[in-house]
């Protein structure tokens, strides 16, 4: 069997054999599932307790007004009823006590006394109620003041949304639908992804090198084998557990969504959907009433409007390309480190411009268009997390060819140079490595 | 018939001289002892043999023809610092070293049962090398060596961390390996096995061979006419008796007998040594002391380094 793809399948197998690697890629899968599955089943069992509010309404104005909403019901006490639950409130059928002062209309304030804490869906339903029949009436009052008959019905048109759709002209002149929301979570997703996978990746090649060095059987194993074999071995051996890894969370996050189809029938899902729907309409019933069924078809026609192709060429592409120059990098400083220590200090200047590219992500997906995202998607170094943040937004081919190009050329030359440390760094044991000597390194002849 | 050569091979690193002219010759199933003090440039010849490194200038040859990456499977390397996967099965690692060399899998596996089982240590196959002591890991990485029955060996220090008894069965080993047509390169300081087992040895020190041929000439060699004296007799007559021709270096009293050992200053011959001798005492018996490989390191290199 060839060299490289036996120390290839040993990587390979050493880390999906792992149980950290088997524990980690079925958890994060059933966590975000569990996480997902929990939220839904507490927006659905919540408030399930059924609530008595007594009420004692000093005002006077509310006296019938108050009906029962959910779960929740209120029945209106008189003053002595009031004084008598507030001293022995456990020991009544109620759950709490809403008074509302005789000078609500001013102070603006009422009072919810009650022995446990109270929901925040509940305190905020009876200040809505409060707030939405003091507003009704103060209007009605304006309005029989103003003597103009149909002014409560032109008010109501007063209420307004604007809603912003942003078109593109592509190049070929063709106007289409594009959110720059969309396009903004997509950019900056893909710009994490990218980084995370590259870091964590790259990590594990320089580990897996320091380990070789520190164990000393990496003499043995460069007498059987070219470095450079070695190297290539390791490096694609590590992507391809990246890559096992995305494939099982795909494979694992399809079938648990077909679970949780099933698991939710179609009554419950439309629950959701009501739930849902009543608590944006609690807070915000401007919102809700745009809210509707073509809202989401319109995200899904933006979403649909993602050049989705070049975006997953350029995420493979960006991707392999990135973890390439990095993974090959760190690996030359696995190589010529001896001690955990001094491989922490030749992390850094390593992975800076990885660091930087993320801490430029938030600039560039607010203007893809900007000189920092130009820049910092044609370096090499940037443009792996850069560019893939400005795609999503549609991007000039000449920028795209130009920064792939450098990336490609970067990249050869940073494994050439890579090979060299690492042939050199193998057999080089208790000297302390600085960046000066690994530069000196590269000088050297074979 | 010579199995490696390597001729007048140059290494510099950076600012220094690590080989300088240096040519060997191997002559095959032969133990060749390659000896030096620490820093004299040994082990980058090894690694140069190996084709770890490449030299600066010279060449290499393996049975006739230049050698390239491709002869690395007929070598078998076991190096001074060596250390095996910490958390890997035993037995899958042989397997996987055994393979980098160039068996299968099937192969692979069949040898080392084999070794493993001659060397008792087949319930070590399913351990961790954690498990093991330092000792027990020189035999895993000794039978990873041998294991795809290389044409060439080559060992830095091999019975560094064993024991007297494992030493002997290591030494047996290799000496049996050189019998079924194996040839050794052999780098240690422990220079009692250089005795036992090397037919011929070179000699670096600081980069340059100093010293190379079979190993009873280079003892030959270093011959200083100093021999050992059994007889009965009055120590104090005997003295008296070589005078000023001979430097007395020992003299031990026992019960029966006594030792003396002199050197020649004079140019005298052994019969001269007799003539003074006889008169005085009884001689049991009379012999030239061949220097030990101790000795012949320790002379060679003071020589070298005076020069």
């Amino acid at each position: 069997m060839n060299k490289t793809l036996l120390i290839l399948k040993q990587e390979y197998l050493k880390r999906v054999k792992k149980k950290s690697f088997i524990i980690l890629t079925l958890l994060v899968p059933f966590l975000m599932a569990g996480m997902f599955a929990l939220i839904i089943f507490l927006s659905l069992n919540n408030d399930k307790e059924e609530r008595t509010i007594a009420v004692y309404d000093e005002s006077t104005l509310f006296l019938g007004e108050f009906g029962n909403e959910g779960y929740t019901k209120y029945q209106f006490v008189p003053k002595e009823e009031f004084q008598e639950l507030k001293g022995n409130l456990k020991g009544s059928e109620f759950y709490a006590l809403l008074y509302i002062p005789e000078n609500i209309y001013s102070a603006n304030t009422a009072q919810l006394i009650s022995e446990k804490q109270v929901p925040i869906e509940l305190s905020e339903q009876i200040e809505r109620k409060l707030s939405q029949f003091i507003e009704n009436d103060k209007r009605r009052k304006v309005v029989a003041e103003s003597g103009i008959p149909d002014l409560e019905e032109q008010l109501s048109h007063t209420k307004t949304r604007i809603q912003l759709n942003t078109l593109k002209i592509s190049d070929s002149g063709e106007a289409t639908k594009s959110s720059s929301v969309v396009a903004f979570i997509a950019s900056y997703a893909m710009g994490f992804i990218i980084y995370f996978f590259v870091f964590m990746y790259g990590a594990m090649v320089m580990r897996s090198v320091m380990e070789e060095k520190k164990s000393r059987i990496i003499e043995v194993i460069i007498s059987s084998v070219k470095p450079s074999q070695l190297m290539a071995g390791k490096i694609i051996g590590t992507a391809l557990v990246g890559l096992t890894q995305v494939a099982i969370w795909i494979v694992l996050g399809v079938v648990s969504l077909l679970v949780v189809q099933n698991f939710f029938t179609p009554e419950s899902a439309q629950q959701i959907g009501q739930s849902l729907m009543e608590t944006q309409s609690q807070m915000n019933p401007a919102m809700a009433q745009a809210a509707d069924q073509n809202k989401i078809m319109e995200v899904m026609e933006m979403i649909g409007n993602l050049n989705i192709p070049l975006i997953l060429f350029c995420f493979v592409f960006y991707f392999l390309a990135g973890y390439l120059l990095y993974s090959s990098l760190l690996g030359a400083v696995g190589a010529a480190v001896d001690s955990d220590e001094d491989s922490q200090q030749m992390v850094l200047p390593v992975t800076f411009p990885l660091i930087l590219s993320i801490m430029l992500l938030f600039p560039i997906a607010r203007n893809p268009e900007g000189p920092v995202a130009f820049w910092a998607s044609i370096i090499p170094f940037t443009s792996p997390v850069a560019m893939l943040a400005r795609v999503p937004y549609g991007i000039p081919t000449w920028e795209l060819l130009l920064s792939m190009f450098l990336l490609i050329i970067t990249t050869i030359g940073a494994i050439a140079a890579a090979a060299k440390i690492y042939r050199i760094g193998l057999l080089m044991y208790g000297k302390k490595v600085n960046i000066k000597e690994l530069i000196k390194w590269l000088r050297y002849k074979n | 018939m010579e199995l490696f050569e390597a001729k007048n091979v140059d290494k510099i690193f950076a600012a220094t001289q690590a080989l300088t002219d240096v040519s060997i010759s191997v002559k095959e199933q032969s133990i060749f002892g390659l000896l030096g003090p620490n820093g004299a440039g040994k082990t980058t010849l090894i690694r140069i043999i190996n084709q770890i490194t490449a030299p600066d200038s010279g060449e290499i040859f393996l049975n006739g023809k230049k050698m390239t990456r491709a002869d690395i499977s007929n070598i078998g390397y076991l190096p001074e610092e060596r250390g095996l996967y910490k958390k890997m099965k035993i037995g899958d690692q042989a397997i996987y070293l055994a393979q980098l060399k160039g068996l299968s899998r099937k192969e692979a596996s069949r040898n080392l049962k084999k070794w493993f089982e001659k060397f008792e240590i087949m319930s070590w196959w399913n351990k961790n090398i954690e498990e093991l002591s330092k000792g027990m890991q020189q035999k895993v990485q000794f039978i990873t060596t041998v294991v795809h029955k290389p044409k060439l060996l080559i060992f830095d220090e091999p019975f560094s961390g064993f024991d007297p008894i494992n030493t002997n069965l290591i030494k047996q080993e290799i000496l049996k390996l050189r019998d079924e047509g194996a040839t050794v390169i052999f780098s240690t300081h422990n220079m009692g096995s250089v005795e036992e087992l090397c037919d011929h040895i070179a000699l670096i020190n600081k980069s340059v061979k100093i010293e190379d041929g079979p190993t009873d000439e280079i003892r030959e060699k270093y011959k200083s006419n100093i021999y050992e004296i059994r007889y009965r007799g009055d120590y104090n007559s005997v003295s008296r008796s070589l005078g000023q021709q001979y430097k007395i270096i020992g003299h031990t009293e026992l019960k029966k007998e006594n030792h003396l050992t002199v050197q020649y200053l004079n140019g005298n011959s052994n019969n001269d040594l007799l003539q003074a001798l006889i008169p005085v005492s009884e001689i049991l018996s009379f012999e030239e002391v061949i220097p030990s490989m101790n000795d012949v390191f320790i002379k060679a290199v003071e020589k070298s380094n005076k020069n």
